[in-house]
């Protein structure tokens, strides 16, 4: 059985390629290479894979869940500007993509077998999101 | 690693088959066959895969895949009635299913140029209709 769980953390970013002219950097990123950054409200769903405890009748303790998705992302993530303040995005563009790469290695040791976790997808707008499930 | 991003467009249809019958037109297709059309805000979600470039960040070029959903897509749907503005519907009848065969036929065909050797894959696509009408393909 698959259960998901929703938070939303707001964050600001720069998406900008170092050694690249201001032009490609607009042509990769658009608007999202602007030097002064800007901000989005990110909504992250994690996804746990697992069987119900036939004692708890749980797939994992929500109120667990809840307490992992705030310490390893929202109060490291939320009102940050991720470039400046969010390791390893200091060397590392904030791309949706890398930014789903990292909250998923923050995520995955917290997880029992029974309870694994089977995929994130992250929302950066209401019109972008990338699924991601530890593939390369 | 699967990337999703969401479109939109505004168009008109009429269901109307003339393979069958006035009686039978109205029968399956319902208010759907009234004969002067009617339009829906359709939104259409592409979604494409790929390796992680590590100098930019990205598994797909977004400019490039913007580029390629307007000018082969959006370019020829926004605000159209497809009946009669998109030759593909000449002849069959645009229900959103069709749509969805005519939109994947469209982004296939034009995604060996611009994503040559990017290793950048289209996967899938889902197209609301309304809220409540949704159609996804595999592609």
């Amino acid at each position: 059985m698959l259960i998901t769980r929703r938070v939303e953390f707001s964050a600001s970013h720069i998406c900008r390629r170092e050694g690249a002219s201001e032009e490609e950097n607009r042509a990769l990123y658009g608007a999202a290479a602007n030097p002064n950054g800007h901000g989005h409200n990110y909504v992250l769903e994690v996804t746990l894979d697992g069987t119900p405890d036939p004692v708890t009748g749980m797939v994992f303790d929500l109120k667990e869940l809840k307490e992992v998705l705030n310490r390893e992302v929202v109060e490291p993530m939320d009102h940050r500007f991720l470039n400046y303040e969010v390791k390893p995005f200091d060397r590392l563009i904030p791309t949706v993509e890398n930014v789903a790469i990292e909250i998923w290695n923050r995520l995955a040791p917290h997880f029992p077998a029974h309870a694994k976790l089977s995929g994130i997808r992250l929302f950066e707008t209401e019109d972008l999101y990338v699924d991601y499930a530890g593939e390369a | 690693m699967t990337l999703t991003r969401r479109y939109r467009f505004s168009a008109s249809h009429r269901l109307h088959s003339a393979q069958l019958g006035e009686e039978e037109n109205q029968r399956i297709y319902g208010k759907c066959n009234n004969p002067y059309g009617h339009g829906h805000d359709y939104v259409l979600d592409v979604s494409v895969s790929g390796p992680l470039d590590h100098a930019t960040g990205r598994i797909v070029d977004l400019d490039t895949l913007d580029r390629v959903v307007r000018e082969r897509i959006l370019d020829d749907f926004e605000h159209r009635n497809m009946n009669v503005d998109v030759p593909a519907f000449a002849d069959i009848v645009p229900t959103t299913e069709n749509v969805a065969v005519e939109i994947g036929r469209r982004l296939r065909e034009a995604w060996v140029g611009p994503f040559a050797g990017t290793g950048t894959q289209l996967r899938k696509i889902k197209i609301y209709e309304t809220r409540r009408n949704i159609f996804e393909l595999s592609l």
